[in-house]
Protein backbone atom coordinates (compact mmCIF):
# COMPACT_ATOMS: atom_id res chain seq x y z
CA UNK A 1 0.00 0.00 0.00
CA UNK A 2 1.42 3.06 -0.40
CA UNK A 3 2.29 5.92 1.93
CA UNK A 4 0.66 8.93 0.92
CA UNK A 5 2.24 12.51 2.77
CA UNK A 6 -0.53 14.58 4.18
CA UNK A 7 -1.08 17.34 1.70
CA UNK A 8 -2.55 14.28 -0.54
CA UNK A 9 -4.61 13.08 2.23
CA UNK A 10 -5.67 16.68 2.74
CA UNK A 11 -6.43 16.94 -1.23
CA UNK A 12 -7.81 13.46 -0.94
CA UNK A 13 -10.53 14.37 1.07
CA UNK A 14 -11.53 17.21 -1.17
CA UNK A 15 -11.72 14.99 -4.00
CA UNK A 16 -13.89 12.27 -2.24
CA UNK A 17 -16.69 14.99 -1.37
CA UNK A 18 -16.70 16.65 -4.69
CA UNK A 19 -19.81 16.12 -6.38
CA UNK A 20 -20.12 13.46 -9.32
CA UNK A 21 -21.50 15.39 -12.07
CA UNK A 22 -20.96 13.20 -14.53
CA UNK A 23 -23.66 13.25 -17.60
CA UNK A 24 -25.03 16.66 -15.54
CA UNK A 25 -24.79 20.17 -17.85
CA UNK A 26 -22.21 21.26 -14.67
CA UNK A 27 -18.46 20.77 -14.67
CA UNK A 28 -16.86 21.67 -11.96
CA UNK A 29 -14.69 24.69 -11.12
CA UNK A 30 -13.58 24.86 -7.43
CA UNK A 31 -15.06 25.18 -3.99
CA UNK A 32 -16.09 28.17 -2.42
CA UNK A 33 -17.22 27.62 0.70
CA UNK A 34 -18.53 24.80 3.66
CA UNK A 35 -21.39 25.54 5.81
CA UNK A 36 -23.32 23.10 8.24
CA UNK A 37 -25.89 21.30 5.59
CA UNK A 38 -23.57 22.13 2.22
CA UNK A 39 -21.12 22.77 0.00
CA UNK A 40 -20.88 25.41 -2.38
CA UNK A 41 -18.92 24.99 -5.84
CA UNK A 42 -18.53 27.39 -8.60
CA UNK A 43 -19.03 24.97 -11.28
CA UNK A 44 -20.14 26.04 -15.17
CA UNK A 45 -23.38 25.58 -16.83
CA UNK A 46 -22.06 24.20 -20.01
CA UNK A 47 -25.20 24.19 -22.12
CA UNK A 48 -25.57 28.58 -21.05
CA UNK A 49 -22.28 29.02 -20.88
CA UNK A 50 -22.75 30.58 -17.84
CA UNK A 51 -21.17 30.27 -14.41
CA UNK A 52 -23.47 29.30 -11.37
CA UNK A 53 -22.79 28.25 -7.76
CA UNK A 54 -24.17 24.82 -6.82
CA UNK A 55 -25.18 23.97 -3.31
CA UNK A 56 -24.60 20.22 -2.83
CA UNK A 57 -25.42 18.39 -0.07
CA UNK A 58 -21.99 17.31 2.40
CA UNK A 59 -21.68 13.68 2.64
CA UNK A 60 -21.79 13.31 6.58
CA UNK A 61 -25.40 15.43 6.72
CA UNK A 62 -26.61 13.40 3.84
CA UNK A 63 -29.56 11.93 5.19
CA UNK A 64 -33.44 12.12 4.85
CA UNK A 65 -33.75 15.13 6.54
CA UNK A 66 -31.51 17.27 5.31
CA UNK A 67 -31.88 16.45 2.28
CA UNK A 68 -35.44 17.35 2.59
CA UNK A 69 -34.83 20.18 4.45
CA UNK A 70 -32.43 21.48 1.23
CA UNK A 71 -34.74 20.95 -1.14
CA UNK A 72 -37.06 22.72 0.40
CA UNK A 73 -34.65 25.40 0.98
CA UNK A 74 -34.77 25.41 -2.99
CA UNK A 75 -37.73 25.30 -3.52
CA UNK A 76 -38.69 28.48 -1.10
CA UNK A 77 -35.94 30.90 -2.82
CA UNK A 78 -37.60 29.86 -5.99
CA UNK A 79 -40.45 31.32 -5.31
CA UNK A 80 -38.92 34.75 -3.76
CA UNK A 81 -38.38 36.43 -7.06
CA UNK A 82 -37.37 39.86 -5.95
CA UNK A 83 -33.57 41.62 -6.96
CA UNK A 84 -32.58 40.99 -3.21
CA UNK A 85 -32.86 37.68 -3.46
CA UNK A 86 -30.51 34.79 -4.96
CA UNK A 87 -32.31 33.22 -7.64
CA UNK A 88 -32.26 29.52 -8.13
CA UNK A 89 -32.00 27.92 -11.42
CA UNK A 90 -32.24 24.40 -11.10
CA UNK A 91 -32.44 21.47 -8.28
CA UNK A 92 -32.34 17.65 -8.43
CA UNK A 93 -30.13 14.89 -7.60
CA UNK A 94 -26.91 14.14 -8.53
CA UNK A 95 -25.87 10.83 -9.85
CA UNK A 96 -24.33 9.94 -6.37
CA UNK A 97 -27.34 10.33 -5.17
CA UNK A 98 -26.93 13.55 -3.27
CA UNK A 99 -28.99 16.61 -3.67
CA UNK A 100 -27.66 20.21 -5.57
CA UNK A 101 -29.43 23.32 -6.31
CA UNK A 102 -28.21 25.68 -8.22
CA UNK A 103 -27.90 29.39 -8.16
CA UNK A 104 -27.10 32.68 -9.63
CA UNK A 105 -23.12 33.41 -8.87
CA UNK A 106 -22.56 36.11 -6.15
CA UNK A 107 -19.73 38.07 -7.09
CA UNK A 108 -19.14 40.65 -4.11
CA UNK A 109 -18.41 41.21 -0.56
CA UNK A 110 -20.24 39.86 2.60
CA UNK A 111 -22.27 42.59 4.54
CA UNK A 112 -19.80 42.41 7.47
CA UNK A 113 -16.30 43.54 5.05
CA UNK A 114 -18.52 45.70 3.55
CA UNK A 115 -19.38 47.27 6.75
CA UNK A 116 -15.52 47.61 7.91
CA UNK A 117 -15.20 50.52 4.81
CA UNK A 118 -18.59 51.91 3.52
CA UNK A 119 -19.61 55.25 4.75
CA UNK A 120 -22.76 55.26 7.24
CA UNK A 121 -24.95 56.83 4.49
CA UNK A 122 -23.83 53.68 2.15
CA UNK A 123 -24.31 51.46 4.87
CA UNK A 124 -28.19 52.90 5.29
CA UNK A 125 -29.01 52.53 1.75
CA UNK A 126 -27.86 48.70 2.11
CA UNK A 127 -29.75 48.20 5.16
CA UNK A 128 -32.43 49.41 3.48
CA UNK A 129 -32.39 47.04 0.49
CA UNK A 130 -32.00 44.14 3.16
CA UNK A 131 -35.38 45.34 5.03
CA UNK A 132 -36.89 45.42 1.10
CA UNK A 133 -35.82 41.61 0.40
CA UNK A 134 -37.24 40.68 3.61
CA UNK A 135 -40.58 42.32 4.06
CA UNK A 136 -41.05 40.73 0.21
CA UNK A 137 -40.06 37.08 1.54
CA UNK A 138 -43.01 38.02 4.01
CA UNK A 139 -45.51 39.41 2.12
CA UNK A 140 -44.93 35.64 0.29
CA UNK A 141 -45.30 33.89 3.79
CA UNK A 142 -41.65 33.15 4.70
CA UNK A 143 -39.60 33.91 7.31
CA UNK A 144 -36.02 34.34 7.16
CA UNK A 145 -34.93 32.76 10.72
CA UNK A 146 -30.95 33.77 10.39
CA UNK A 147 -30.74 37.10 9.28
CA UNK A 148 -27.48 38.15 9.55
CA UNK A 149 -24.10 40.05 8.17
CA UNK A 150 -22.36 36.53 7.03
CA UNK A 151 -25.61 35.71 4.95
CA UNK A 152 -26.29 39.20 3.46
CA UNK A 153 -24.11 40.12 -0.16
CA UNK A 154 -23.26 42.88 -1.78
CA UNK A 155 -22.42 42.76 -5.06
CA UNK A 156 -19.74 44.38 -7.54
CA UNK A 157 -22.66 46.61 -9.00
CA UNK A 158 -24.16 47.21 -4.95
CA UNK A 159 -26.76 44.82 -5.78
CA UNK A 160 -27.67 43.57 -2.01
CA UNK A 161 -28.93 39.98 -2.01
CA UNK A 162 -29.80 37.73 0.94
CA UNK A 163 -28.57 34.71 1.57
CA UNK A 164 -28.92 30.85 3.37
CA UNK A 165 -32.85 30.68 3.02
CA UNK A 166 -32.20 26.75 5.07
CA UNK A 167 -33.63 27.69 8.24
CA UNK A 168 -36.65 29.58 6.61
CA UNK A 169 -40.44 29.06 7.61
CA UNK A 170 -43.20 29.43 5.75
CA UNK A 171 -46.39 30.82 7.38
CA UNK A 172 -48.93 28.48 7.40
CA UNK A 173 -50.91 29.64 3.64
CA UNK A 174 -47.56 29.66 2.01
CA UNK A 175 -46.91 26.19 3.22
CA UNK A 176 -50.21 25.09 1.10
CA UNK A 177 -48.42 26.54 -1.90
CA UNK A 178 -44.93 24.74 -1.69
CA UNK A 179 -44.34 21.28 -3.21
CA UNK A 180 -44.50 18.65 0.07
CA UNK A 181 -44.72 21.92 1.96
CA UNK A 182 -44.69 21.66 5.86
CA UNK A 183 -44.37 24.89 7.64
CA UNK A 184 -40.98 24.17 8.89
CA UNK A 185 -37.43 23.46 6.51
CA UNK A 186 -37.16 19.85 8.50
CA UNK A 187 -39.38 18.02 10.90
CA UNK A 188 -37.04 18.48 13.74
CA UNK A 189 -37.52 22.11 13.38
CA UNK A 190 -41.12 21.87 14.46
CA UNK A 191 -40.81 20.51 18.06
CA UNK A 192 -41.20 23.17 20.29
CA UNK A 193 -37.81 24.01 22.25
CA UNK A 194 -35.55 23.51 19.05
CA UNK A 195 -33.36 26.49 18.41
CA UNK A 196 -32.23 27.45 14.84
CA UNK A 197 -30.23 30.44 13.39
CA UNK A 198 -27.49 32.18 14.91
CA UNK A 199 -27.73 33.04 18.59
CA UNK A 200 -26.01 36.25 18.63
CA UNK A 201 -28.60 37.84 15.94
CA UNK A 202 -31.42 35.91 17.15
CA UNK A 203 -34.95 37.67 18.88
CA UNK A 204 -35.52 36.35 22.30
CA UNK A 205 -38.89 34.23 21.28
CA UNK A 206 -36.63 32.48 19.15
CA UNK A 207 -33.64 31.96 21.08
CA UNK A 208 -36.46 30.56 23.67
CA UNK A 209 -37.93 28.34 20.64
CA UNK A 210 -41.08 29.53 21.53
CA UNK A 211 -42.85 28.22 17.69
CA UNK A 212 -46.01 29.69 18.80
CA UNK A 213 -44.56 33.61 19.03
CA UNK A 214 -42.12 33.47 15.95
CA UNK A 215 -43.26 35.85 13.35
CA UNK A 216 -41.99 38.41 10.94
CA UNK A 217 -41.11 41.04 14.44
CA UNK A 218 -39.06 37.83 14.78
CA UNK A 219 -37.01 38.70 11.45
CA UNK A 220 -37.83 42.61 12.21
CA UNK A 221 -35.38 41.99 15.20
CA UNK A 222 -32.38 40.11 13.49
CA UNK A 223 -33.20 42.73 11.11
CA UNK A 224 -32.18 45.66 14.13
CA UNK A 225 -29.31 43.61 15.05
CA UNK A 226 -27.94 43.74 11.66
CA UNK A 227 -28.28 47.52 11.88
CA UNK A 228 -26.16 47.52 15.39
CA UNK A 229 -23.83 45.72 13.30
CA UNK A 230 -23.29 48.41 11.07
CA UNK A 231 -23.45 51.26 13.61
CA UNK A 232 -21.25 49.61 15.63
CA UNK A 233 -19.55 47.04 13.93
CA UNK A 234 -19.62 44.08 16.14
CA UNK A 235 -22.54 41.78 16.81
CA UNK A 236 -25.08 42.82 19.17
CA UNK A 237 -24.28 39.52 21.64
CA UNK A 238 -21.02 38.08 21.43
CA UNK A 239 -19.76 34.34 22.61
CA UNK A 240 -20.98 33.54 25.83
CA UNK A 241 -22.74 36.86 26.30
CA UNK A 242 -25.09 35.36 23.59
CA UNK A 243 -25.37 32.00 24.95
CA UNK A 244 -26.69 33.30 28.23
CA UNK A 245 -29.08 35.69 26.99
CA UNK A 246 -30.53 32.62 25.00
CA UNK A 247 -30.81 30.93 27.94
CA UNK A 248 -32.59 33.55 29.51
CA UNK A 249 -30.03 34.71 32.22
CA UNK A 250 -27.81 37.58 30.44
CA UNK A 251 -28.88 40.96 29.90
CA UNK A 252 -32.03 41.77 27.00
CA UNK A 253 -30.47 44.51 25.78
CA UNK A 254 -27.40 44.84 24.70
CA UNK A 255 -24.86 47.98 25.01
CA UNK A 256 -25.67 51.20 23.39
CA UNK A 257 -23.94 51.10 19.41
CA UNK A 258 -22.64 54.25 20.91
CA UNK A 259 -20.62 52.81 23.13
CA UNK A 260 -18.29 51.52 20.59
CA UNK A 261 -18.95 54.62 18.34
CA UNK A 262 -19.45 57.70 19.87
CA UNK A 263 -20.27 59.17 16.50
CA UNK A 264 -23.29 56.89 15.85
CA UNK A 265 -26.81 59.21 16.23
CA UNK A 266 -28.84 58.74 18.61
CA UNK A 267 -31.70 58.60 16.15
CA UNK A 268 -30.29 55.37 14.36
CA UNK A 269 -29.56 54.17 18.15
CA UNK A 270 -33.10 54.86 18.93
CA UNK A 271 -34.03 52.63 15.86
CA UNK A 272 -32.04 50.09 17.03
CA UNK A 273 -33.84 49.99 20.45
CA UNK A 274 -36.86 49.44 19.29
CA UNK A 275 -36.19 46.98 16.66
CA UNK A 276 -34.61 44.99 19.25
CA UNK A 277 -37.38 45.03 21.91
CA UNK A 278 -37.51 42.02 23.97
CA UNK A 279 -40.84 42.47 23.47
CA UNK A 280 -42.25 41.41 19.60
CA UNK A 281 -45.32 44.07 20.38
CA UNK A 282 -42.78 46.59 20.95
CA UNK A 283 -40.93 46.50 17.36
CA UNK A 284 -41.40 47.72 14.14
CA UNK A 285 -44.68 46.13 12.69
CA UNK A 286 -43.00 45.26 9.71
CA UNK A 287 -39.47 44.92 7.66
CA UNK A 288 -40.96 47.88 5.19
CA UNK A 289 -42.02 50.17 8.34
CA UNK A 290 -38.23 49.83 9.82
CA UNK A 291 -36.65 50.62 5.98
CA UNK A 292 -38.84 53.42 6.13
CA UNK A 293 -38.06 55.00 9.34
CA UNK A 294 -34.21 54.69 8.24
CA UNK A 295 -35.39 56.40 4.97
CA UNK A 296 -36.86 58.87 7.25
CA UNK A 297 -33.42 59.68 8.89
CA UNK A 298 -31.33 59.20 5.70
CA UNK A 299 -33.63 62.06 4.55
CA UNK A 300 -33.16 64.45 7.64
CA UNK A 301 -36.49 63.87 8.72
CA UNK A 302 -38.14 63.24 12.17
CA UNK A 303 -37.19 59.35 13.24
CA UNK A 304 -40.78 58.52 15.04
CA UNK A 305 -38.52 56.21 17.84
CA UNK A 306 -36.94 58.66 18.54
CA UNK A 307 -38.00 61.83 21.22
CA UNK A 308 -35.71 64.69 20.11
CA UNK A 309 -34.75 67.56 22.53
CA UNK A 310 -34.54 71.01 21.24
CA UNK A 311 -31.71 71.72 19.55
CA UNK A 312 -31.37 68.50 18.48
CA UNK A 313 -34.77 69.25 15.94
CA UNK A 314 -33.01 73.01 15.06
CA UNK A 315 -29.87 71.13 14.25
CA UNK A 316 -31.34 68.58 11.89
CA UNK A 317 -33.82 71.00 10.35
CA UNK A 318 -30.95 73.00 9.83
CA UNK A 319 -28.78 70.03 8.17
CA UNK A 320 -31.97 69.28 6.11
CA UNK A 321 -32.90 72.83 5.03
CA UNK A 322 -29.23 74.01 4.71
CA UNK A 323 -29.29 75.65 1.43
CA UNK A 324 -32.11 77.85 1.79
CA UNK A 325 -31.41 78.99 5.52
CA UNK A 326 -28.37 80.11 4.71
CA UNK A 327 -29.86 82.04 1.97
CA UNK A 328 -32.66 83.40 4.54
CA UNK A 329 -29.71 84.39 6.55
CA UNK A 330 -27.38 86.24 4.34
CA UNK A 331 -30.70 87.96 2.86
CA UNK A 332 -31.36 89.01 6.32
CA UNK A 333 -27.85 89.99 6.87
CA UNK A 334 -27.63 92.77 4.39
CA UNK A 335 -31.30 93.91 4.37
CA UNK A 336 -31.12 94.65 8.27
CA UNK A 337 -27.82 97.69 8.01
CA UNK A 338 -30.01 98.72 5.50
CA UNK A 339 -33.28 99.01 8.02
CA UNK A 340 -31.26 100.32 10.80
CA UNK A 341 -29.69 102.75 8.68
CA UNK A 342 -33.73 103.99 7.04
CA UNK A 343 -35.38 104.09 10.30
CA UNK A 344 -32.24 106.22 11.73
CA UNK B 1 -38.42 12.57 2.87
CA UNK B 2 -36.30 12.43 0.10
CA UNK B 3 -38.13 9.59 -1.20
CA UNK B 4 -40.86 11.42 -1.38
CA UNK B 5 -39.25 14.18 -4.02
CA UNK B 6 -40.55 14.01 -7.71
CA UNK B 7 -36.76 15.32 -8.68
CA UNK B 8 -34.79 12.89 -10.17
CA UNK B 9 -31.46 10.67 -8.75
CA UNK B 10 -31.22 7.63 -7.51
CA UNK B 11 -30.60 7.99 -3.49
CA UNK B 12 -32.26 11.06 -2.47
CA UNK B 13 -28.71 12.20 -0.61
CA UNK B 14 -28.51 8.45 0.85
CA UNK B 15 -25.81 6.31 0.54
CA UNK B 16 -27.19 2.44 0.41
CA UNK B 17 -24.98 0.07 2.62
CA UNK B 18 -23.34 -1.76 -0.02
CA UNK B 19 -21.63 -4.08 2.31
CA UNK B 20 -22.26 -5.50 6.01
CA UNK B 21 -20.40 -3.63 8.55
CA UNK B 22 -17.12 -5.50 9.51
CA UNK B 23 -17.71 -3.86 12.94
CA UNK B 24 -21.07 -6.17 13.51
CA UNK B 25 -19.43 -8.81 11.96
CA UNK B 26 -16.52 -8.71 13.82
CA UNK B 27 -18.99 -9.51 16.85
CA UNK B 28 -21.21 -11.88 14.81
CA UNK B 29 -21.07 -15.90 15.92
CA UNK B 30 -20.20 -17.32 12.50
CA UNK B 31 -16.74 -17.71 12.42
CA UNK B 32 -16.48 -16.73 9.03
CA UNK B 33 -18.04 -13.72 9.00
CA UNK B 34 -16.29 -12.91 12.07
CA UNK B 35 -13.18 -13.54 10.19
CA UNK B 36 -13.56 -11.60 7.54
CA UNK B 37 -14.72 -8.81 9.76
CA UNK B 38 -11.66 -8.74 12.10
CA UNK B 39 -9.65 -9.03 8.75
CA UNK B 40 -11.17 -5.44 7.46
CA UNK B 41 -10.74 -3.80 10.73
CA UNK B 42 -7.28 -5.01 11.04
CA UNK B 43 -6.36 -3.88 7.33
CA UNK B 44 -7.86 -0.56 8.28
CA UNK B 45 -6.37 -0.13 11.79
CA UNK B 46 -3.06 -2.00 12.41
CA UNK B 47 -0.70 0.72 10.80
CA UNK B 48 -2.70 3.93 13.11
CA UNK B 49 -1.99 1.40 16.06
CA UNK B 50 1.65 0.95 15.40
CA UNK B 51 2.36 4.45 14.87
CA UNK B 52 0.39 5.34 17.96
CA UNK B 53 2.36 3.05 20.16
CA UNK B 54 5.62 4.59 18.62
CA UNK B 55 4.65 8.01 19.61
CA UNK B 56 2.34 8.38 22.35
CA UNK B 57 4.04 5.68 24.48
CA UNK B 58 7.65 5.97 23.00
CA UNK B 59 7.85 2.08 22.26
CA UNK B 60 10.90 1.38 20.59
CA UNK B 61 10.35 0.01 17.00
CA UNK B 62 10.32 -3.78 17.94
CA UNK B 63 8.54 -3.26 21.15
CA UNK B 64 5.75 -1.26 19.21
CA UNK B 65 5.92 -4.69 16.82
CA UNK B 66 4.84 -6.86 19.72
CA UNK B 67 2.30 -4.47 21.14
CA UNK B 68 0.75 -4.12 17.48
CA UNK B 69 0.49 -7.89 16.97
CA UNK B 70 -0.41 -8.86 20.72
CA UNK B 71 -3.52 -6.15 20.69
CA UNK B 72 -4.81 -7.49 17.42
CA UNK B 73 -4.06 -11.16 18.30
CA UNK B 74 -5.51 -10.84 21.60
CA UNK B 75 -8.73 -9.26 19.71
CA UNK B 76 -8.91 -12.23 17.78
CA UNK B 77 -8.93 -14.95 20.46
CA UNK B 78 -10.79 -12.82 23.02
CA UNK B 79 -13.03 -11.69 20.71
CA UNK B 80 -12.29 -7.71 22.07
CA UNK B 81 -14.47 -6.12 19.44
CA UNK B 82 -17.35 -7.86 20.70
CA UNK B 83 -17.98 -5.57 23.83
CA UNK B 84 -17.83 -2.36 21.36
CA UNK B 85 -21.74 -0.27 21.77
CA UNK B 86 -22.49 2.33 19.29
CA UNK B 87 -24.37 4.10 21.94
CA UNK B 88 -21.37 5.03 23.68
CA UNK B 89 -19.20 6.75 20.80
CA UNK B 90 -17.39 5.75 17.05
CA UNK B 91 -15.43 2.34 17.18
CA UNK B 92 -12.35 4.27 15.87
CA UNK B 93 -12.67 5.59 19.93
CA UNK B 94 -13.40 2.06 21.28
CA UNK B 95 -10.50 0.92 19.55
CA UNK B 96 -7.94 3.60 20.77
CA UNK B 97 -9.41 2.78 24.31
CA UNK B 98 -8.86 -0.74 24.09
CA UNK B 99 -5.49 -0.24 22.79
CA UNK B 100 -4.51 2.25 25.94
CA UNK B 101 -6.05 -0.78 28.32
CA UNK B 102 -4.10 -3.06 26.93
CA UNK B 103 -0.86 -1.42 26.91
CA UNK B 104 -1.06 -0.76 30.38
CA UNK B 105 -2.53 -4.39 31.40
CA UNK B 106 0.30 -5.50 29.38
CA UNK B 107 3.34 -3.10 30.85
CA UNK B 108 1.32 -3.81 34.48
CA UNK B 109 2.06 -7.67 34.17
CA UNK B 110 5.17 -7.46 32.45
CA UNK B 111 4.00 -10.44 29.72
CA UNK B 112 4.06 -9.01 26.58
CA UNK B 113 5.45 -11.92 25.20
CA UNK B 114 3.47 -14.59 27.40
CA UNK B 115 0.92 -14.28 24.20
CA UNK B 116 -0.67 -17.65 23.98
CA UNK B 117 1.73 -20.37 22.55
CA UNK B 118 0.66 -21.12 19.04
CA UNK B 119 -0.84 -18.17 18.40
CA UNK B 120 -0.96 -17.01 15.26
CA UNK B 121 1.17 -13.93 14.03
CA UNK B 122 -0.31 -11.74 11.89
CA UNK B 123 1.87 -10.60 8.32
CA UNK B 124 1.99 -7.02 9.13
CA UNK B 125 4.55 -4.78 7.25
CA UNK B 126 5.92 -3.25 10.41
CA UNK B 127 9.00 -2.20 7.77
CA UNK B 128 6.88 -0.52 6.15
CA UNK B 129 5.48 1.48 8.81
CA UNK B 130 8.49 1.99 10.55
CA UNK B 131 9.52 4.36 7.21
CA UNK B 132 6.33 5.92 7.07
CA UNK B 133 6.97 6.81 10.18
CA UNK B 134 9.86 8.72 9.59
CA UNK B 135 8.35 10.04 6.80
CA UNK B 136 5.54 11.20 8.44
CA UNK B 137 6.12 12.35 12.64
CA UNK B 138 3.67 14.31 14.39
CA UNK B 139 2.87 18.11 13.80
CA UNK B 140 3.96 19.93 17.11
CA UNK B 141 0.94 20.59 19.04
CA UNK B 142 -0.83 17.74 17.35
CA UNK B 143 -2.15 15.96 20.54
CA UNK B 144 -1.97 11.84 20.00
CA UNK B 145 -6.02 11.31 19.79
CA UNK B 146 -5.64 13.49 16.26
CA UNK B 147 -2.49 11.73 15.46
CA UNK B 148 -4.16 8.26 15.69
CA UNK B 149 -7.06 10.03 13.87
CA UNK B 150 -4.75 11.26 10.96
CA UNK B 151 -2.95 8.11 11.12
CA UNK B 152 -6.58 6.28 10.40
CA UNK B 153 -7.65 8.72 7.95
CA UNK B 154 -3.99 8.01 6.04
CA UNK B 155 -4.43 4.41 6.04
CA UNK B 156 -7.96 4.72 4.96
CA UNK B 157 -7.27 6.43 2.03
CA UNK B 158 -4.14 4.57 1.56
CA UNK B 159 -6.40 1.22 1.22
CA UNK B 160 -8.98 2.97 -0.83
CA UNK B 161 -6.63 3.96 -3.68
CA UNK B 162 -5.39 0.09 -3.77
CA UNK B 163 -8.56 -0.96 -4.29
CA UNK B 164 -9.04 1.50 -6.66
CA UNK B 165 -6.26 0.39 -8.39
CA UNK B 166 -6.74 -3.35 -8.19
CA UNK B 167 -10.80 -2.82 -9.46
CA UNK B 168 -9.35 -0.82 -12.21
CA UNK B 169 -6.50 -3.21 -13.65
CA UNK B 170 -9.71 -6.26 -13.35
CA UNK B 171 -11.98 -4.19 -14.88
CA UNK B 172 -9.07 -3.52 -17.60
CA UNK B 173 -9.27 0.63 -16.85
CA UNK B 174 -6.04 0.72 -15.62
CA UNK B 175 -5.62 4.20 -17.76
CA UNK B 176 -7.87 6.02 -15.72
CA UNK B 177 -6.14 4.83 -12.28
CA UNK B 178 -2.96 5.74 -13.96
CA UNK B 179 -3.93 9.53 -14.86
CA UNK B 180 -5.84 9.67 -11.34
CA UNK B 181 -2.43 8.16 -9.84
CA UNK B 182 -0.36 11.58 -11.94
CA UNK B 183 -3.05 13.75 -10.93
CA UNK B 184 -4.32 13.83 -7.64
CA UNK B 185 -1.40 11.65 -6.03
CA UNK B 186 1.84 12.63 -7.99
CA UNK B 187 1.65 16.42 -8.39
CA UNK B 188 1.54 18.87 -6.35
CA UNK B 189 -1.80 20.16 -5.32
CA UNK B 190 -1.50 23.84 -5.38
CA UNK B 191 -0.05 23.29 -8.76
CA UNK B 192 -1.69 21.11 -10.43
CA UNK B 193 -0.94 19.74 -13.89
CA UNK B 194 -3.17 20.75 -16.70
CA UNK B 195 -5.17 18.57 -18.72
CA UNK B 196 -3.57 19.44 -21.41
CA UNK B 197 -0.14 18.56 -20.20
CA UNK B 198 -1.92 15.11 -18.90
CA UNK B 199 -3.21 14.85 -22.44
CA UNK B 200 0.26 15.15 -24.22
CA UNK B 201 1.77 12.70 -21.85
CA UNK B 202 -0.76 10.00 -22.07
CA UNK B 203 -1.55 10.39 -25.85
CA UNK B 204 -5.22 11.50 -25.47
CA UNK B 205 -7.67 14.02 -26.37
CA UNK B 206 -8.23 16.48 -22.83
CA UNK B 207 -11.93 15.14 -23.38
CA UNK B 208 -10.91 11.58 -22.62
CA UNK B 209 -8.46 12.80 -19.50
CA UNK B 210 -11.46 15.08 -17.90
CA UNK B 211 -13.65 11.88 -18.24
CA UNK B 212 -10.84 9.32 -17.05
CA UNK B 213 -10.39 11.51 -13.85
CA UNK B 214 -14.25 11.78 -13.52
CA UNK B 215 -14.44 7.91 -13.64
CA UNK B 216 -11.83 7.66 -11.23
CA UNK B 217 -12.74 10.30 -8.53
CA UNK B 218 -16.35 8.65 -8.54
CA UNK B 219 -14.70 5.27 -7.97
CA UNK B 220 -12.29 6.45 -5.68
CA UNK B 221 -15.26 8.20 -3.52
CA UNK B 222 -17.58 4.92 -3.91
CA UNK B 223 -14.56 3.03 -2.12
CA UNK B 224 -14.04 5.38 0.49
CA UNK B 225 -17.62 5.22 1.83
CA UNK B 226 -17.93 1.38 1.17
CA UNK B 227 -14.82 1.18 3.25
CA UNK B 228 -16.31 3.66 6.16
CA UNK B 229 -19.51 2.07 5.75
CA UNK B 230 -17.94 -1.19 6.86
CA UNK B 231 -15.89 -0.03 9.85
CA UNK B 232 -18.69 1.94 11.18
CA UNK B 233 -21.69 0.24 13.05
CA UNK B 234 -24.31 2.35 12.31
CA UNK B 235 -25.78 4.93 9.97
CA UNK B 236 -25.54 7.59 12.42
CA UNK B 237 -21.87 6.85 13.32
CA UNK B 238 -21.48 6.21 9.36
CA UNK B 239 -22.50 9.60 9.06
CA UNK B 240 -20.53 11.36 12.17
CA UNK B 241 -17.24 9.56 10.42
CA UNK B 242 -17.87 10.83 6.85
CA UNK B 243 -18.67 14.40 8.57
CA UNK B 244 -15.55 14.17 10.41
CA UNK B 245 -13.76 12.28 7.47
CA UNK B 246 -14.35 14.73 5.22
CA UNK B 247 -14.38 17.52 6.94
CA UNK B 248 -17.32 19.08 6.71
CA UNK B 249 -18.20 21.89 9.23
CA UNK B 250 -21.34 22.17 11.16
Amino acid sequence: MRWLPDRTVAHLRRVAEWPDLADTKYRLLEELGRGGMGTVYLAEDTVLGRKVALKVISTGAADAETADRMLREARIIARLEHPGIVPVHDAGALPDGRIFYAMKRVEGERLDALAARATLPDRLRVFQRICEAVAFAHAHGVLHRDLKPENVMVGSFGEVLVMDWGVAKLLDAAAERIPGGATEASPSQTAEGTVVGTLSYMAPEQAEARADRIGPQTDVYALGAILYYLLARRPPFEGAAAERRARGEGAVAPASPRRFDPSVPRALEAIVAKAMSADPTGRYASAEELAAEVGRFLAGEHVRAYRERPWERAARIFARYRTPVLLVAAYLLMRTPLILYGRS
Amino acid sequence: MADDTSLPGSGGGRFPATRHSAVLAAQSENVLERERGLSILIDTYWKPAYKYLRIRFGESNADAEDLTQGFFTRAIEKDFFAGYDPDKGSFRTYLRTCLDRFVANEKKAASRLKRSPGAPMLSLDFEGAEGELSRGAPRSGQTTEQYFHDEFVRSLFGLAVERLREECEQRGRDLPYRIFERYELESDPDQPLTYAALAEEFHIPSTQVTNFLAFARREFRRIVLEKLREITSSDREFRDEARTLLGVSE
